[in-house]
Order: C-alpha cells, then sequence, then structure tokens
C-alpha cells in the first residue's frame, strides 16, 4: 500500500496546473472560484481551448480525441481542472451523450456528432426528465411514434439545463406504448431548430436561468437519429448515467472552495477578531475539511479498484461519492455565505451591479440556494442510498 | 497510489483474522477469559507470539518482525473485528512504541524480546487525573538521585494494561510547571517494584486498565528513556498518533462487524409480517452506517500512512484529523447498530453492544472527536487558504 503520488503524476499535474492557469482567462475562472454564472461564450471559450490541447474529454477513446491516461491521470486532471476553477467542458457533450454515441452509436453517428461535443462547436441537452418522471425516470411519457420515415416526437421535457443555449438534445420518447416501463423507451438525437420545440425558462430559487422546460408538439425527426435498438434506449440512460460518476464528488471543486472561504474569512472581522479566529467557525471549516479528506481518500480507493477491474460497470460504493460529495459541496456555498454575512442580502443578479468592496459576497447567497441541486440531479442522493442499498447491502 | 497487500502482509492479515476469529466466535469465551487472573486469556497471548504478531513493529535487528503501521493496522483491525481484548495495544503499540523511539540499545534488548516471546507485557502511564487530553499536563515528579537514575512520586490514571503489565513506562515531570511542553522523562519500572501501588479494574469494553500510585519509586540509570534532555513529550506525542492509527484500524474492525451484523439482522427479523430490512427508513440508515465505515476505512489508511511522517506538524495534523472522522463515524455506527437491533442490541448476550462499547472508548480515547477538531483548526485546517 502506497497512498503517494509518483513524481511523474506530480510532474503531470504541474503541467496541467500551467495550461489551466495560462491559458484559461483568469476573468473566466473568477467568476468559477466565487460561485458566479458563466455566459455561453466563457463555457465555450474554455471548452474550445481545451479541446484544441485535446484535454476536453481524456475519458474517450483516443481516436475520438481522448486519451490513454490512467485512471489517477484523469483524477488528477478532473482535481486540477477544479482546483484551478476552469469550467467543465459541458457534461451533456463529454460525459453524457458523448459516452453514449461512442458505445451505441453507428459509425456515421459517431462522426457526425462526436467532433461538435467535443469542441462545444455544437451545445447538447438532455431530454430525460418529465413533469411526472422525476426520481421514477422510466415512467416518462414523452412519445415517439414512427410515421413516413420519421419519428414523431410529442411530449414534456423539464429540468432542460442551458436549452437555452442548445443545438441538439438527446430525448428519451416512449416507442412502444403497450411494452412495460423501461422496455419501451428509445434514446433520440433531436436537432433543437427542428419545428414544433419550444423551450420556456424556469426562473430558480438562486435567480438564475439554468433550466428550461421543453416542448415537443409534433416534432418530425428523422429515423437514423435513433442511438442503438428501437425500444432499448434504457441501457443506454442506465449507461450514461453511470458514467455520470465521474468527477462526480467534485473534490477539486470542493477543496477550492474552501480555499475561498478561509481566504475571505481571515479578511472578514468578527467583532476585534478575523471571523477566521473565531474557534466555533474555524470548526465548522476544520469538520467540512475532514470529511473532504476522507472522501478524497475513498475516491482513490474506488478508483485503485476500477483501475484494478478493468469493468464497464461502475463501482457501486462510487454512489457514496455522491452523496458526501454533494453534502460536501453544499457545506461549502454555506459556510462562504456566512462568511458573507449580511453583505449575501443584496439580490444583484446583474454582475455590472455588484460594485467593487464586496465583489465576492454577491453569488454568495445565490450559489448556496443554486447548490440545493446536487443532491437532487443525477439520481437524488434517496435514490443514491437505494442503489447502495440493493447493490452493496443486497436488500 | 495502491492500496494493495504485499504476499507477507496478506498473509499477516489471513493469520490474525483466522486466529481471532476462532477465539471469539462465541461469547462465552471471551466471558470465561475475563475471569482469568490476568482478565484475558494467557494462552491467547502465547498464539499471538507464536504467530509472530508481538514483534511486528520492532526492527529485526531487536527481535522483532521488522514490519510497520501497515501490518500494525492489520491486527489492530482484526482485534477490533472481533472485539478482542488481549493488551496488544497497551503492550506493543504503546509500550513497545516508546521502546522503539526511545530506548537505547541495551534498553531494546533487555526488553524487546521477552515482549516478542509474549513474556513481558508493557503499559504506558501517562495520563493523571486532571490531564484530561492534554499530554503535557503531568504532575508525577521526577528527582534525580545524582547517580544518573531517578525517584518518582506521583499517581497515574487509566493505564491501559497497567493492572497485570510487567514492566510500566511512566512520564513524569522532571522539571517546569504542570502543562511546560519540555521537562518531561519517560522512565522504566518495574511492574511490582518497591512503591508502586496498582489499582486494577475492568474498563467499559471489558479490557483492563489500573490507577497507579507511584510512592518514592527508584529508578536505575540504566532504566531512564529519557533523562537529563527532558524531550519526553515528542515521543510521547509520536507514540500517540501511532496508537490513534491503531485504534482507527481497530474502529473500522469493529465498525465493519457491527455493520454486517446490523444488516444481517434487519435482513431476518420479521415484523408486521416481514422484513424489517424491506422498510426503506431501516435500509437508509444501513446506507448511511456503510458510508460512515467506508469514509472512517479511507481516513484510518490515511492514519497509518500518516503516523510515519517525519515532520511532526503534519503527522499530527492528520492523525488528529482521522480521530474525527473516526470518532464521528464510530458514534454514528454503533448508536444506529443498537437502535436498528432493538432490545436484543441492549444484552450482553449478543456481540452488537461489545462493538458499541469499545467504539464508545475508541471516540474517548487519546482525546476526543471535539479535541481533536479543535486540534485541526488550530493548526490552520487541511486546505491552505486561497492566495
Amino acid at each position: 500500500m502506497d497512498l503517494r503520488f509518483t513524481p511523474e503524476e506530480n510532474k503531470f499535474r504541474e503541467e496541467l496546473r500551467t495550461f489551466f492557469t495560462t491559458e484559461i482567462p483568469a476573468s473566466i475562472r473568477e467568476k468559477v472560484a466565487i460561485g458566479e454564472h458563466l455566459s455561453k461564450d466563457d463555457m465555450v471559450l474554455a471548452q474550445k481551448t481545451l479541446a484544441k490541447k485535446g484535454w476536453a474529454a481524456p475519458h474517450w477513446p483516443k481516436e475520438y480525441g481522448g486519451t490513454d491516461w490512467t485512471p489517477i491521470q484523469r483524477h488528477i486532471y478532473t482535481e486540477e481542472l477544479q482546483a484551478c476553477s476552469v469550467p467543465q467542458p459541458l457534461a451533456f457533450n463529454v460525459s453524457m451523450c458523448g459516452p453514449v454515441i461512442i458505445a451505441f452509436g453507428t459509425e456515421a453517428q459517431k462522426k457526425r456528432y462526436l467532433k461538435g461535443m467535443y469542441d462545444l462547436s455544437e451545445w447538447w441537452c438532455q431530454g430525460f426528465s418529465e413533469p411526472g418522471a422525476g426520481s421514477d425516470l422510466a415512467s416518462l411519457k414523452t412519445t415517439a411514434v414512427k410515421k413516413d420515415g420519421h419519428y414523431i416526437i410529442n411530449g414534456q421535457k423539464t429540468w432542460t439545463t442551458l436549452a437555452q443555449y442548445a443545438d441538439w438534445c438527446f430525448v428519451l420518447a416512449r416507442t412502444d406504448p403497450d411494452a412495460k416501463k423501461q422496455l419501451g423507451i428509445s434514446f433520440i438525437l433531436v436537432d433543437m431548430k427542428t419545428p414544433g420545440i419550444t423551450v420556456r425558462p424556469i426562473q430558480t430559487i438562486d435567480g438564475g436561468h439554468e433550466v428550461n422546460e421543453v416542448f415537443f408538439d409534433d416534432v418530425k425527426v428523422p429515423l437514423e437519429n435513433l442511438v442503438g435498438q428501437e425500444n432499448r434506449g434504457w441501457d443506454c440512460a442506465k449507461y450514461l448515467l453511470g458514467n455520470e460518476r465521474v468527477g462526480i464528488a467534485r473534490i477539486g471543486m470542493s477543496k477550492q472552495r474552501l480555499s475561498r472561504v478561509k481566504q475571505l474569512a481571515g479578511k472578514v472581522m468578527n467583532g476585534d477578531r478575523s471571523l477566521m479566529e473565531d474557534s466555533r467557525f474555524a470548526e465548522k471549516v476544520a469538520a467540512v475539511e475532514v470529511e473532504l479528506k476522507a472522501l478524497e481518500m475513498t475516491q482513490l480507493r474506488v478508483l485503485a479498484e476500477d483501475a484494478k477491474r478493468r469493468s464497464n460497470m461502475p463501482n457501486p460504493a462510487s454512489s457514496i461519492l455522491k452523496i458526501k460529495g454533494s453534502e460536501i459541496q453544499q457545506a461549502t456555498t454555506e459556510l462562504l455565505m456566512e462568511v458573507a454575512g449580511p453583505l449575501a442580502l443584496p439580490f444583484l443578479p446583474d454582475e455590472a451591479d455588484f460594485g467593487s468592496g464586496d465583489h465576492w459576497a454577491a453569488p454568495a447567497a445565490p450559489a448556496y440556494f443554486n447548490f440545493r441541486k446536487v443532491s437532487i440531479y443525477g439520481g437524488s442522493n434517496e435514490i443514491q442510498r437505494n442503489i447502495i442499498a440493493k447493490a452493496v447491502l443486497g436488500f | 497510489m495502491d492500496f494493495d497487500l504485499s504476499d507477507d502482509q496478506r498473509q499477516i492479515k489471513d493469520s490474525v483474522d483466522r486466529m481471532l476469529a476462532d477465539a471469539y466466535a462465541d461469547l462465552k469465551t471471551k466471558a470465561a477469559a475475563q475471569k482469568e487472573p490476568l482478565g484475558f486469556s494467557k494462552a491467547m497471548w502465547a498464539k499471538y507470539a507464536e504467530l509472530g504478531l508481538l514483534g511486528i513493529p520492532f526492527a529485526e535487528a531487536d527481535g522483532g518482525l521488522g514490519a510497520g503501521p501497515l501490518e500494525t493496522m492489520l491486527v489492530m483491525e482484526a482485534i477490533g473485528r472481533n472485539a478482542a481484548i488481549e493488551p496488544y495495544l497497551s503492550t506493543v503499540v504503546l509500550g513497545g512504541g516508546v521502546l522503539r523511539h526511545a530506548g537505547s540499545a541495551a534498553q531494546k534488548a533487555a526488553l524487546i524480546p521477552d515482549v516478542v516471546a509474549g513474556t513481558r507485557r508493557l503499559a504506558l502511564a501517562y495520563q493523571e487525573r486532571q490531564s484530561r487530553f492534554d499530554l503535557a499536563d503531568v504532575t508525577t515528579k521526577a528527582r534525580s538521585d545524582d547517580a544518573g537514575g531517578y525517584v518518582l512520586d506521583g499517581e497515574k490514571v487509566v493505564v491501559l494494561g497497567g493492572d497485570s503489565a510487567d514492566t510500566l513506562i511512566v512520564v513524569a515531570r522532571m522539571s517546569g510547571n504542570r502543562r511546560d511542553r519540555s521537562g518531561l522523562g519517560l522512565f522504566l519500572i518495574g511492574g511490582t517494584a518497591a512503591g508502586v501501588q496498582r489499582t486494577g479494574y475492568a474498563t467499559q469494553d471489558g479490557q483492563r486498565a489500573a490507577d497507579i500510585k507511584l510512592t518514592n519509586v527508584k529508578v536505575g540509570a540504566e532504566d531512564v528513556l529519557i533523562g537529563k534532555t527532558g524531550d519526553g513529550l515528542a515521543v510521547l506525542e509520536r507514540v500517540v498518533d501511532e496508537a490513534i492509527a491503531a485504534i482507527a484500524a481497530e474502529a473500522v474492525g469493529a465498525m465493519s462487524s457491527l455493520h454486517d451484523l446490523t444488516v444481517d439482522y434487519v435482513k431476518t427479523r420479521k415484523q408486521f409480517g416481514v422484513a424489517i430490512g424491506s422498510f426503506q427508513v431501516i435500509q437508509h440508515r444501513c446506507v448511511d452506517m456503510f458510508t460512515a465505515l467506508e469514509q472512517a476505512r479511507s481516513m484510518a489508511y490515511y492514519a497509518t500512512v500518516m503516523a510515519s511522517e517525519t515532520d511532526a506538524m503534519e503527522r499530527r495534523r492528520a492523525v488528529s484529523a482521522a480521530k474525527v472522522q473516526i470518532g464521528k463515524s464510530a458514534r454514528f455506527v454503533g448508536e444506529q447498530a443498537i437502535q436498528m437491533h432493538g432490545g436484543i442490541g441492549m444484552t450482553m448476550e449478543y456481540k452488537a453492544g461489545h462493538y458499541f462499547k469499545r467504539l464508545t472508548m475508541i471516540e474517548l480515547a487519546f482525546g476526543n472527536t471535539d479535541h481533536h477538531l479543535s486540534l485541526v483548526a488550530k493548526a490552520g485546517g487541511l486546505i491552505a487558504p486561497a492566495a
């Protein structure tokens, strides 16, 4: 047992850090650091920069632009990316739909879509959740009916993240209304410019516009946009949700947030001492740091095991990463809001309104509100517990 | 980065696992051992020696196995998994630790072979009634006899394994005030030396300890481990850090048994015509226990690796962080296990309570969760503030 990184791994980390901090504009990274919303241009610029270097999707096979990095190197990549506050490559492209196309798609689909996913020249969104299908995703009702060489899609999707920017949507739709639940679902790629699609923004409690409702009204989609077999879309969905675990613990991001919390709490005064010198607050921070260290070690254990198993099945213990990782992320936003104190109150959705002195404080409360989502999306923490109960504990 | 065991390590793990699983299969055997004069089975202790477990951390030149914290972790985890009561922690980890770090060649040669053979048990007498978790809070006095030896006076409390140890290692103050970090010495004395008055008792977790009164106890020059230099505290801190790593592994063993026991129990216990494990409220609690256990396991590894870190500041910070996680997880897993077992968890006839009691004492040992959280915070935490 040796828990140290090798000198080569440390050198690799240095190389990444140098690239991230010199090639990704500081203004963008600062926004990520304080939890401010990014513009579409910010995200596209960051991903294009990574893509040019060949680092936009390290977990993809090399022939599609991925790398042959070891699981540990990939872990270091994710950690450094987050530690340097680089915007993550769009998950819908590189972590969700991309791997599905690689695993289930035809050669023509790979040729047509992967490059655009990789460098974000095409923006993808996820058409999974519906008003009546959240944790119970397989109860979805959107239909795709075959007619005259097309699928005709009707229904409503919701919580569709950044659909307002999207060129494409990967949709789960029911293609066999008589089959039971999971069995009659297909995975279909839909061009967002197709007539019949309406995107309606949802304003969330942080004041932001991140998610949308998407309505499909007789939307005509070519049959060749089916991925995998008809009625076997659930296989794609399961595969996708398994892949979503990559980096889900967001350990690097939480580390960065905590270092920011400590920096700011060292400046904010609480009576005649800094907040960081207040033992109650310092111990609250330390408690989160301990949890985070434990989670980091857990993540490394999962990685080491995955590397040995060489299996495609995600390790069920990785559900722990989602549960604890989300709790810790939420704790960091809570601490930052606590540091901001009364300065967290002003509601200034526009960056221009931030003012000069308390630039960092304005997004503190919105970030806290926004991060309530991390224990809900990608399989809520209660669903994660169900998964562990079944897969690990054998209930 | 690799979490694998070597062949030798696997062999140690298999042999200690097998030995303890056999010995502790039946709680009646444990109860009988507790009634023996030593409060544990002498025959079992001989088996530890036979398997070479008592020699693990000592250098080969001193008659040991020349293994390290990882091998100690494997033994301690097995001890935890079986709620075993033999004084491995007091003799090998605590007493042995001081010998390793502070013993002269002659002292090591005089003591270690017997320890390894199982014919000499050690105890580390450092705690006093007023000291709580402060290792420097020592009032027991060591007066120089001007011939290189010392005379000890004072009282030590809750000395683990101290009731029957053959050799006691005493922390005593040679100079300075009560909580001064300098001026502490370490001394070897016989368990039955003149002026040593021991009051032995059982501890909450079924092990043994003693309060020890020292009146005019003479220590010859050859039995002084740390004298004039007065830097006994550094050795004590190092040994206690190693002990925390060891009980972290023990706690992981105990938690994993308790977790398995609980999951098995709720799958078979029927109420309202169904196994109570079919209720989601029970399943989710089991998952939370599992999470607490795995987080603790991660930090036990971390402590094991960091216990031999040469930078004392880094070592202390890491070990304290581990103790925080262990303490939190131990409390949570223990309480949940008893709750989910219901009435049966309250009885001494069932194993769950044994694990729970040991875990509860581990939380209190060598500084509780709050104490170590405060140390982590005072040391500036684990993550540097942004520049």
